[in-house]
């Protein structure tokens, strides 16, 4: 058998596992690799100009299309670079699998030039990691890589690679399987266990499908969807949650929790069922936990064993892939009678709906609901940043199908929306993509730009500019006197720093700004047949709030409605 | 809060002993004391944890070992019918005659043993379960304990 270097294993074994993209960064402990993939014609590299620009593409292109992402960095700051995108993935269960340039092996522990321990700093953010210690475990370390992100509860991978291991050469042959004796996902459910579900739905009079990120990572929106209409049963989903489970049924409550709409909550703190499906009961969902759900019996379907009954105390936990789990709940689904429950909740609906100020000024939800008016007969992906931008485009964006929604929920990670997209646009090139921004957010990473340029790759930026860090500012003018400690972003001697329309320009990307409501929506048609990337800066109103809010360690039933 | 003995079976590779440890410190769970070693299996390693916990902490300990992909088998020993050992190395000051042949009764009478003899001191092993260490370090301490090295605790469930 012919002999092949590391650094050709580690490609062929990438070929083996259907990665056509890497998005990377060279350096010196790497260049073996690169110098392998230069002539590769089935693997598409993408240069970022920062690694944490590489890592967030790679978790775009995998929340886009469903695939591993894979990126690419040197030893030491190239490395440690990765680790904010790999602890944003870990969060979100996105599978990733970023390699890494290591010294050579006999420099490790000696603090060489660009060495940093990455199997020790990236072990609480990654699900699974692996230094290569011999050439010979490498196709094999590649096999089992994959096959840990993308099973069980996704996540990310880091396989550290010394330089030294990426030229020594030995025989190459992929394994057929994986042997892993303490990783044995459970996918089916536990029958007895879901029939306890059925019967709990049976005797419920107010029953709610509690929705999140496992819906869409186990691809069980259409079960979810299937299984609530029959069972008549409105549905909340968290913020990771979106578009499974489409936002323009009639069962649809929208998102919960601290963002969530009032009558989400108001449906969650009346139930006396909750059925959680794919979801964690993070804190920014429930509010204060001792006063969360009251009255409801929990049921709860999750891969993780260590999600159920981490936080909220569940009555029935069924350890199952969502998908398969609601598959077989159908099955044993006796139908109640809701009229009720749906009554009240048609008044909550009525009552408190989302709502803003609807007048002449540029408000940044009305941006968001035109750019979905505009794109809801096309194929479109909402990538996001953090803050305020995230949240109005969670409220104000009509989410029907899984796999649109891109955005960093739990670790909240500021600059992951701009590559996020990126990769979510090289995965799904047919599909319009926005990153819907903040000024201090797509500052994060806005040197993406050159890539997106360079490489064709049309994403819209829609930065909501207030010249303010708006989340933490509208907190502290709730909670903290008004006073704006260290977010505000723009003085009197530059109210425009920068003047985002000139960094696109500089970039050779265009940019539009746009000052008035009625300049909206031409803005967005105008980068919407726009080939290349666009940044739209959108002068939104200062001080405008995301309302609801429940404040943080408050009952989700205490929500600030700000409207009067 | 109390005392659990958990069973651990890992994998008898690199890293896992730090892969448990930062487990347990990154989500605030208490370790009293960890020991570990191969099993009959070269490949394996059985990790013997006492861990500080209450029966809901104790739960996501055991759930957030099972996750660790080295981890093979978490087994929670607390509860059921199980054998423990321990051993101990007690320093005890000895600087006279009388003292010496006093330390020698009590090593005598609990059936542990000295090990080392030093011209100030003298060194008792003992191992056996909890309460016999104890017992033994409760009668040594008179004396003036100099130092002492143990191993944490090993277990086997018994059925």
């Amino acid at each position: 058998m012919a002999k092949l270097t590391g650094a050709e294993i580690l490609i062929q074994s990438l070929q083996e596992e259907g990665v056509t993209h890497i998005f990377g960064y060279p350096g010196g402990s790497i260049i073996p690799l690169g110098d392998k993939l230069y002539n590769e014609k089935s693997l598409t590299f993408h240069l970022t100009r920062h690694e944490q620009g590489a890592v967030h593409a790679a978790d775009g292109y995998a929340r886009a299309t469903g695939d591993v992402g894979v990126c690419m960095a040197t030893s030491g700051p190239g490395a440690t670079n990765l680790v904010t995108g790999i602890a944003t993935a870990h969060m979100d269960s996105i599978p990733i699998v970023a390699i890494t340039g290591q010294v050579k092996s006999a420099l490790i522990g000696n603090d060489a030039f660009q060495e940093a321990d990455m199997v020790g700093i990236t072990r609480p953010i990654t699900k699974h990691n692996y230094l290569v210690r011999d050439v010979k475990d490498l196709a094999r370390i590649v096999k089992e890589a994959f096959h840990i992100a993308r099973t069980g509860r996704p996540g990310p991978v880091l396989i550290d690679l010394p330089v030294d291991i990426q030229l020594q050469e030995t025989e190459f042959k992929y394994p057929g399987t994986v042997s892993l004796k303490g990783y044995k996902p459970t996918y089916k459910g536990h029958i007895g266990q879901i029939k306890k579900i059925a019967r709990a739905i049976e005797k419920s009079k107010r029953p709610v499908i509690y929705a999140g990120g496992g819906i869409i990572l186990s691809g069980a929106d259409k079960e979810l969807t299937r299984f609530a209409r029959k069972a008549d049963i409105p549905v909340t989903t968290s913020l990771m949650g979106l578009g499974g489970f489409p936002e323009n049924d009639p069962l649809c409550l929208g998102m919960l929790g601290m963002h969530g709409t009032a009558y989400a909550n108001h449906a969650i703190q009346g139930s006396d069922l909750i059925i959680a499906v794919g979801s964690r009961f993070d804190d920014r969902v429930t509010g204060r936990i001792d006063d969360f759900a009251p009255n409801a019996t929990v049921a709860h379907i999750d891969i993780d064993p260590a999600s159920v009954s981490k936080n909220v105390h569940v009555d029935i936990p069924v350890i199952g892939d969502a998908k398969e789990v609601l598959k077989e709940l159908d099955t044993l689904l006796k139908k109640g009678d809701y009229t009720d429950w749906h009554e009240m909740i048609a008044g909550w609906k009525k009552e408190m709906p989302l709502k803003y100020k609807d007048d002449d000024r540029l408000r940044p939800q009305y941006i968001i609901e035109q750019i979905y008016e505009l794109t809801r007969d096309k194929e479109v992906i909402i990538s996001t940043e953090v803050g305020q931008n995230q949240m109005w485009a969670a409220q104000y964006f009509t989410y029907t199908k899984p796999r649109t929604w891109i955005s960093s929920g739990g670790l909240g990670t500021m600059g992951y929306g701009f590559p996020a997209a990126i990769g979510a646009q090289i995965g799904k090139p047919d599909s319009i993509v926005f990153d819907i921004a903040g000024d201090g957010s797509i500052q994060m990473n806005i040197q993406e730009l050159a890539m997106a340029v360079l490489e064709k790759i049309p994403v819209k930026i829609a930065i909501l500019n207030n010249g303010y860090l708006g989340m933490v500012r509208q907190w502290q003018e709730l909670f903290y006197g008004k006073r704006y400690a260290f977010t505000g972003l723009a003085k009197d001697t530059c109210t425009m720093c920068p003047d985002f329309v000139r960094v696109a320009e500089s970039y050779g990307a265009k940019g539009i700004r746009v000052t008035e409501k009625a300049g909206v929506k031409a803005a967005v048609k105008t980068a919407l047949k726009e080939k290349g990337p666009v940044i739209l800066d959108f002068i939104i109103e200062r001080e405008e709030n995301v309302f609801p809010m429940v404040p943080a360690g408050k009952s989700i039933s205490d929500m600030l409605h700000g409207l009067a | 809060m109390s005392k659990f003995v958990i069973s651990v079976l890992v994998e008898n590779k690199f890293g896992v002993l730090s892969r448990i440890a930062g487990l347990f410190s990154a989500r605030g769970f208490n370790i009293d004391s960890l020991a570990v070693g191969e099993t009959e299996d070269p490949e394996v390693s059985r990790m013997t944890i006492v861990v500080d916990a209450d029966e809901r902490i104790l739960e996501q300990v055991k759930k957030q070992l099972n996750k660790l992909i080295d981890v093979i088998r978490v087994q929670d020993l607390t509860g059921g019918e199980y054998v423990e050992r321990e051993l101990i190395l007690i320093k005890v000051r000895a600087e006279s005659a009388k003292v010496r042949e006093k330390i020698v009764q009590v090593v005598d009478s609990t059936g542990a043993g000295i090990v080392d003899v030093g011209k100030k001191f003298l060194t008792v092993e003992e191992s056996g379960n909890e309460h016999r260490i104890k017992a033994l370090m409760e009668l040594l301490r008179p004396y003036g304990i100099l130092e002492i090295a143990r191993t944490g605790k090993i277990a086997l469930q018994s059925d």
